[in-house]
């Protein structure tokens, strides 16, 4: 389908019309094969969860769920990452409708440092738990959870590295339309991460501190 | 600086040490790489052929390209898996109540890194290039969704398949089997290596198959020619689509249990140990959670590849097209569903196992199924026994056996008697090696004149056929009988002396398999010396029906002028019948195609070496591999200057120059096409 212009160049949330290089087609594909990806995370995330379930019980005598998960951190954790979900969501909003860069380029920081706290905060929990003796060579439970919540952490610095990627592109590329795409990708992972920690909020710190 | 590394770990200085014919056929291993690799190196510097290698090879994106690599990787490792095989063999056969000549430890290294080859690095590089090359091809697009991402999968995989040979030179590999079951690979049992190099040479390959899962059915939903709908796609399209999709669910299982059990040996962690609240059978499930779907995603490509031959060879449409494509998606679903049929005996209870023993059968339905359409395909229509035709025949009559094995396996009080022995490996190599190998080879030489211009010496392809099928029998049909004896598998010494008139028969099977290997290599030979006898340029040798053979063998880089379009099924055949097949089109456009990138060597090459350093503790080397690995997939997100343009009067002059070649072609009759006459342009007839 080549050859195509004006607003053929769409897609849900970005305007590309200014961008004739690219294609429907491309930019549609771009994007779905990043949900393919996603799907592919959320099944690695899955497994994780089904055998931290199964290893619950293997504290092997050691610390367990009620003694050193603290609902205090998690919560405001939880607050943070929602908060960061929200202001990406702005992000994509300057992005659609802003006049120039510098809107998306700020909301982008704030995620940023919005994510960056999350990951001290979660660091500090970690500490914490180090301290008493709940390191994840201490037992099989605590091996799931440390991976399970880590995995989670790692997943996060991915992205606060991706958003600085992206930073530096808009400084050197501006608006274009690999850079828009690829906003839309990050944007994509972000919420995945929220939606991933929530779950971990519930299954791992809710329910933990319920027993 | 080296970590763990020392001269022991060289295979020389330990057969230096304490030659004994064991430590001897160890140290032949690791020459024969060595010499290999300065060989091929050498060869390629004489030849000039550096420069060329890298731009138009390596660092190529062209989903062609990236096929035919994909199963040049397939063909090495299929030959070291198969000498592996021989030796296996050979040792059992000899080794009947005395040690024979391979010590237990080497012996197990054998049966480990021959069934992590054939699976990881033999079958997923064959069935992922036959993929590649073909799938654009068929749906009449110009590449594969993500070109650059299709380079790092190749590489991924090249590098995996490094590290299995460097395990041959360095060190030793794992003991534990392909499936590398904990708690025997956890550090207290297994505190070498071996386990190591497993865990990182398959992680690599499954990240790449992730991708190309991604890939491919990224691919089939989003770049098909207009108008080509879903029940319009040949059916290669469709298992290749079933394929990508258990991928995209079934390798994260794998990459999660090869993890987990990294996070055990490298960190102390107690996953699957059996202290401190390990639970190994979560390794059993995570790695059946994968292993069983991956049993699918290996012959449903080769189901495809049936369906293309006979119906290409029958000159038929195939029969049943939409019962077969309900029959493969219907295979992916179930394919999911049944992994504990593995562990019968592991202690999950009568209900759970009668459950999943259910399940496993009721695969035999659409397998029935695809068996029934590709028989009344064959009926009445014009068969000819072409060697991709022969094997596809010798599938279906093998691979029958083999589901009635499967049967008894999948009943739990059956499978209780014959569990992990020779019963299991003769079932499993029958549903593998008819299932995948012969769909793979039948493939490669249906689809080579497309990929190469010329056709495969048949003579070859049948005494090859004849190799493969009465070694097939030979090596596999004694080990039924063994296995219903009671010969454990995996055994380095046998005690039992009426075992030994079989393990004889099978090992002159698995030589007879060797010498269909070597048949294949002759058959390439011999094709390449008289390629310019067998050339068919034009395109179309078999007269066949899909849009891969509705351009020039070799395609140009872009595959076709103009994007086909598309109003029924066998795109090509109807358009063929009814003279649109070979006319210039009406205007020509400029044509964009991605350009090279040297990302995808450089991640798959530093993967390779991350993985050596974690193997070794070398951390420098880890660490800085990682690095590079996330700096070249950074650089690359910033540069701009990615495509490259055709230009259309390029385009036109290529096109009309391979119009004219077909102008001035003589068809062939679809009874000649075997024939020095065949140049590419089939004989249209009724
Ligand atoms: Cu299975």
């Amino acid at each position: 389908m080549d050859g195509l212009s004006g607003p053929e160049f769409r897609h849900v949330g970005l305007n590309l019309q200014d961008h004739p290089s690219l294609t429907t087609q491309q930019v549609e594909s771009n994007i779905f094969g990043f949900w393919v990806f996603l799907m592919s995370d959320a099944v690695i995330f899955a497994l994780l969860f089904a055998v931290y379930g199964t290893m619950l019980v293997g504290t092997a005598g050691g610390p367990g769920p009620a003694q050193e998960f603290k609902i205090g951190p998690a919560f405001l954790e939880t607050l943070i990452l929602l908060t960061s979900s929200f202001t990406f969501g702005m992000a994509s909003m300057s992005m659609k409708y802003g006049r120039s860069a510098l809107g998306l380029f700020c909301w982008l920081l704030v995620t940023l440092f919005l994510g960056l706290a999350f990951l001290g905060m979660e660091l500090n929990d970690f500490a914490a738990m180090f301290a008493h003796g709940a390191v994840p060579q201490r037992s099989g439970f605590l091996s799931s959870f440390f991976v399970l919540v880590g995995m989670h952490g790692l997943h996060v610095t991915a992205g606060a590295l991706w958003i600085i990627v992206m930073m530096v592109q808009i400084c050197v590329f501006g608006l274009d339309a690999r850079v828009k795409i690829n906003i839309i990708r990050l944007g994509l992972f972000w919420h995945f991460l929220d939606v991933v920690w929530v779950v971990i909020f519930s299954v791992v710190y809710l329910q933990g501190l319920m027993r | 600086m080296l970590g763990n590394l020392t001269f022991d770990a060289l295979p020389f200085v330990r057969a230096w040490h304490s030659p004994s014919i064991n430590e001897i056929i160890g140290a032949g291993a690791g020459a024969v790489v060595i010499i290999g690799a300065i060989c091929t190196f050498a060869l390629i510097t004489r030849l000039g052929k550096w420069r060329y290698l890298w731009t138009e090879w390596m660092t190529s994106v062209d989903h062609k390209k990236i096929g035919i690599m994909y199963v040049l990787i397939a063909f090495v490792m299929l030959s070291r898996a198969l000498m592996e095989a021989v030796l296996i063999r050979m040792q059992q056969a000899v080794a009947i109540q005395t040690p024979g000549f391979i010590e237990p430890n080497h012996f197990a290294q054998l049966f480990s890194t021959h069934g992590s080859i054939m699976i990881f690095f033999m079958a997923m590089p064959f069935l992922t290039g036959l993929i590649n090359y073909v799938v654009p091809l068929q749906i009449g697009a110009r590449d594969v969704a993500f070109p650059s991402l299709n380079s790092v999968s190749l590489w991924l995989t090249a590098g995996g398949s490094g590290l299995m040979m460097a395990s041959l030179v360095v060190g030793e590999f794992s003991t534990g089997g392909w499936s590398g079951y904990p708690p025997y690979t956890e550090l207290n049992y297994s505190g070498g290596v071996g386990p190591d190099y497993w865990i990182w040479a398959v992680t690599l390959s499954s990240l790449g198959s992730m991708f190309v899962g991604i890939n491919v059915a990224v691919t089939l939903y989003k770049l098909r020619a207009p108008g080509m709908s879903w029940m319009r796609m040949p059916l290669f399209c469709w298992t290749s689509l079933c394929t990508a999709i258990l991928m995209i669910f079934a390798m994260p299982a794998l990459t999660v249990a090869t993890l987990l059990l990294a996070a055990d040996r490298y960190l102390g962690m107690h996953f699957f140990t059996d202290s401190l609240g390990g639970n190994m059978m979560n390794y059993v499930n995570l790695f059946w959670l994968f292993g069983h779907p991956e049993v699918y995603i290996l012959v449903l490509p080769a189901f495809g590849v049936f369906s293309e031959v006979v119906s290409a060879f029958s000159s038929k449409e195939l029969y049943g097209y939409t019962s077969l494509v309900l029959a493969t998606l219907a295979i992916a679903v179930l394919s999911f569903t049944v992994w504990v049929h593995h562990f019968f005996t592991m202690g999950q209870g009568a209900n759970v196992n009668a459950v999943f023993g259910i399940a496993t059968m009721i695969i035999g339905i659409p397998t029935g199924v695809k068996i029934y359409d590709w028989i009344w395909t064959m009926f009445r229509g014009e068969v000819r026994f072409t060697p991709p035709m022969l094997f596809s025949i010798a599938f279906m009559v093998t691979f029958v056996i083999g589901g009635f094995t499967g049967i008894i396996l999948a009943t739990p009080p059956l499978d209780y008697l014959v569990h992990n022995t020779l019963f299991l490996v003769a079932h499993f190599h029958n549903m593998l090696i008819p299932g995948l190998l012969y769909g793979m080879i039948a493939g490669y030489q249906y689809w080579f004149p497309k990929a190469f211009g010329f056709r495969l010496s048949e003579r070859w392809g049948r005494i090859a056929f004849v190799c493969w099928v009465v070694g097939f029998y030979l090596a596999f049909m004694p080990l039924y009988v063994l296995g219903a004896a009671g010969m454990a598998r995996r055994t380095q010494e046998v005690f039992d002396p009426t075992f030994r008139p079989w393990l004889i028969a099978a090992l002159c099977g698995a030589l007879v398999l060797f010498a269909g290997l070597a048949s294949l290599f002759i058959q390439l030979w011999v094709s390449i010396r008289d390629r310019h006898a067998n050339g068919v340029p034009v395109g179309d040798p078999w007269d066949a029906r899909g849009l891969e053979w509705a351009t020039s063998s070799p395609p140009p880089e872009y595959n076709f002028a103009t994007i086909p379009h598309v109003s029924n099924l066998d795109a090509f055949y109807w358009r063929k019948r009814n003279n649109g097949a070979y006319h210039p089109a009406d205007h020509y456009r400029d044509i964009t195609l991605p350009g090279n990138t040297s990302m995808g060597v450089i991640i798959g090459v530093a993967a390779a070496f991350c993985a050596f350093g974690l193997i070794w503790h070398i951390w420098w080397l880890a660490g800085l591999s990682v690095l590079i690995i996330l700096g070249s997939w950074i650089a690359r997100s910033f540069s701009r200057d990615t495509e490259r343009i055709v230009s259309a009067a390029e385009v036109e002059r290529i096109d009309r120059a391979w119009l004219a070649q077909a102008a001035a072609a003589r068809p062939v009759p679809r009874q000649l096409e075997e024939n020095a006459a065949n140049e590419g342009l089939a004989e249209w007839m009724a």
